[in-house]
């Protein structure tokens, strides 16, 4: 087989070679592109140098008294002063929403429930050119991805379930629903308003109340759309928003007064709430880590699959809880297929995320950078064949190449540990079957890619596959109409569609 | 008068009837309080080897088609059928049953096979979905199965209760490894050899005696068991903190268990997406 293999080696055509072949790891573009800036206006956003706690319907100097910086990583400045809950705020925020529950949102019919959903998606999209720029400012994401993915999903996300409010009989045929209550949940800083939405959203449109908690370092937009809430007129207590970092998150779950916890982050923080909620009657749902396996067989639209494989790990950063950090190439097309990916790499624009031609924006915090960094590191002592692209990064903020590790094995550290930055872990395959095994050799199971041109193949390898999401021909795209989460230790439950209906509901009869 | 010899019940495990690896066993009494059977007290190493069956067994039953599972579940119905009468007398003499209740007991337990086998087909699509999502890309949920599920039923759960909780968990595709408490043990007798007469593969169901509840922990931490069923109210907090490590599934019995919902418990949901175009 294997000498089967290597004589199917594809060669690259001479006119797409670029350098010698004698330069293994520099690859010199035969022209150079020089991009204009192209900055995104800032002037007309403001962000209060001081951001309060939003607890029912109103914003609220934090009982703690104490405020954290939050931080531009693309420059290292500091942009706002962020309120930090204690367990006193929390306490009081819980309160509000049970208030809320009580008194008016269980109360009201799905279709005014609705109303108040249509309203927030709508004046989400009004101040959509607001919100993504300062979940630029806040996250260091590029404009064009928050511009065109987070805030246009994070209102659509709203759209699709203000219409499930009043439709709830229809969603499990033959069986009753009702409200759960009270929901606490904690988003991570990867997607901050999209992941407020697609918690907030489904929980609302159910006829339940919420105390949401945004990461510490991406808090703003979460407190803008408090605003929108308000000026959606949603009913006091309904939404409440919390500010501050693990402590808070802890007393937030820790919450007796809580019915229903929702957590996205990492597989460790994950469970230690599962263990938390295990001996209490709250209902939990996690969408937790990953280390998601991208395969390209080699009868795949190998250019498609290039640009695939870049949006799988170098999307956000890589900053994906789903990114497509495993790439498993069928052996036959290593060669050609590594060689066009470092091409490919070459012409990412790293840089200022509020440039609008950028790729590659800044690395959500200084902490996580050093984590990336050290994982790195670590991964270069392991050996492997590393590539990062050259060009300067900008002298300020908190930046980090794209990179890859080729010819890894699936024991090494760069392919079990997610690392959430743009670091790509490369291996073959001979055969369907090994790739399938490769590819579901990993304690996660959230999402993976497969690249061919033949359909019965790409079904008979997404049937195979233990993921949760898998992107055929495509990658990291997302819906509100498209049920996401994962197997193992990816979490419990899904959110999207009718599926993600589900965490938020009681469901009885037969 | 007929003298009664006390049956020694063995384990079921990857389709044979192995007595335990300890050569432990404990008696079980009939309704009377004369000695019924003696039944394996199985180990962790019984476990372990179930483990290893249902996990070698999974993938295949998993990928049988929904068509060929529904038929091995409605032949485990013909099967538990034609041996009614021996069922009937083990439920009248272990659990002291009415003739009446007996036979309504055996006959529900035919039931649920019938039932969960014409369900393998249809699950799918009633919690499956095509979803309109607003770019050029087909996009399709489906529900797999979620692997290698421990069953842990209470002591006071029918001999029906069990087989339809069983058959609910093997429709969708799921391997299993059942612990038969209590004056549910001697049951095992007859319901093995239902299973092992129906074409089901080895190592898709195990089922196990225990007498000392030394199996639970052991269940509840394993790495390579995806969900658990867990009866008895006490262990179901447990259970839902010693399977963190891998993230288990953790879901009661249901008080009905001919629902779709018994199925959907142990079912995963996977989303396909794929581009439109030409």
């Amino acid at each position: 087989m294997a000498v089967k293999a290597q004589a199917r080696i594809v060669k690259l055509p001479k006119s797409e070679l670029l350098v010698p072949a004698k330069s293994k790891h520099h690859l010199a573009p035969t022209f150079d592109f020089q991009y204009a800036p192209a900055p995104e206006a800032v002037d007309f956003v403001k962000i209060e140098a001081r951001q309060q706690l939003f607890i029912d319907g109103k914003f609220v100097a934090p009982k703690s008294g104490k405020y954290f910086p939050s931080i531009n990583p693309a420059k290292a400045e500091q942009i706002a002063e962020i309120a930090e809950a204690n367990a006193a705020d929390v306490d009081l925020a819980v309160t509000a929403a049970r208030r809320a529950y009580d008194k008016t949102w269980s109360k009201l019919s799905g279709k005014e429930r609705g109303k108040y959903l249509f309203r927030i998606a709508r004046i989400m999209q009004e101040r959509s050119r607001e919100l993504a720029v300062v979940e630029t400012l806040d996250g260091g994401k590029p404009i064009k991805e928050s511009r065109d993915v987070d805030i246009p999903l994070a209102a659509a996300h709203f759209f699709y379930y203000a219409g499930w409010a009043d439709k709830l009989d229809y969603a499990f045929p033959g069986r009753s629903v009702s409200s759960i209550g009270v929901a606490g949940q904690v988003i991570p800083w990867n997607f901050p308003l999209m992941m407020a939405a697609w918690k907030i959203a489904p929980a609302l449109a159910t006829g339940n109340t919420v105390v949401l908690k945004p990461a510490e370092t991406t808090s703003l937009t979460a407190l803008i759309l408090a605003d929108i809430c308000r000026q959606a007129e949603l009913p006091d207590g309904v939404v409440n928003i919390i500010t501050g970092a693990g402590a808070t998150g802890a007393a937030l779950v820790g919450h007796n007064g809580l019915d229903k916890i929702a957590f996205t982050g990492s597989t460790d923080v994950g469970k230690r709430i599962a263990m938390a909620a295990a001996s209490t009657g709250k209902k939990v749902t996690l969408e937790l880590g990953g280390k998601s396996a991208h395969i390209v067989f080699e009868d795949a639209a190998l250019d498609q699959a290039v640009e695939g494989v870049i949006n799988g790990i170098f999307f956000n950063q890589g900053h994906v809880c789903c990114a497509g950090s495993r790439l498993l190439l069928e052996e036959s097309i290593a060669p050609v297929f590594v060689q066009k990916l470092k091409r490919r790499m070459k012409q990412l624009r790293v840089g200022d995320p509020l440039d609008k031609n950028t790729d590659i924006g800044a690395i959500n915090s200084a902490e996580q950078l050093g984590r990336i960094r050290e994982l790195v590191a670590a991964g270069k002592k392991e050996g492997g064949d590393f590539f990062e692209t050259s060009g300067s990064l900008p002298s300020k903020g908190y930046y980090h190449r794209p990179c890859f590790f080729d010819g890894v094995t699936s024991s090494s550290l760069v392919s079990r540990v997610e690392i959430f930055g743009p670091v790509l872990a490369i291996s073959t395959f001979r055969t369907p079957e090994e790739a399938i095994q490769k590819a579901n050799d990993t304690t996660y199971g959230l999402a993976a890619g497969v690249w061919s041109e033949k359909g019965s193949k790409i079904h008979k390898t997404a049937a195979g596959l233990k993921a949760g999401v898998v992107w055929a021909n495509t990658y990291n795209k997302f819906d509100p109409a498209s049920p996401f989460g994962g197997y193992f230790e990816s979490g419990w439950g899904r959110e999207g569609g009718r599926h993600g209906l589900l965490p938020y509901l009681e469901v009885q009869g037969p | 008068m007929l003298v009664r010899v006390p049956k020694t019940i063995k384990l079921y495990i990857n389709g044979a009837f192995p007595r335990t690896e300890s050569g432990r066993s404990f008696g079980v009494n009939a309704s009377d309080g004369a000695l019924y059977a003696n039944l394996c007290d199985a180990t962790r190493k019984d476990l372990r080897a179930c483990v290893d069956a249902a996990r070698a067994a999974f993938e295949g039953w998993a990928h049988r088609s929904a068509y060929n599972r529904g038929q091995i579940l409605y032949r485990m119905a013909e099967m538990a059928s034609s041996r009614t009468l021996e069922i009937e007398e083990c439920l009248r003499e272990v659990m002291g049953l009415s003739e009446t209740a007996a036979r309504a007991e055996a006959l529900a337990a035919v039931d649920a096979f019938v039932y969960f086998a014409g369900f393998t087909d249809k699950y799918q699509q009633l919690i499956g979905s095509v979803n309109p999502v607003s770019g050029p890309h087909h996009n399709f949920t489906t529900a797999e199965p979620v692997g290698v599920v421990g069953f842990l039923p209470d002591a006071g759960m029918s001999y029906s209760g069990f087989v339809a909780h069983l058959a609910a968990i093997l429709s969708s595709g799921n391997s299993v490894i059942a612990v038969m408490p209590g004056k549910l043990g001697p049951m095992l007798a007859p319901l093995a050899e239902v299973l092992a007469t129906s074409d089901l593969p080895n190592g898709v169901v195990n089922l196990l005696t225990e007498s000392k509840n030394e199996l639970f922990k052991q269940l509840a931490t394993h790495m390579e068991i995806q969900s658990l069923c867990v009866g008895d109210p006490a262990l179901f907090a447990e259970a839902r903190k010693l399977g963190i490590e891998n993230m288990k599934r953790v879901a009661a019995p249901r008080k009905e268990p001919n629902q779709l919902a018994a199925i959907l418990d142990f079912v995963e949901y996977k989303t396909v997406w794929h581009p439109i175009g030409v």
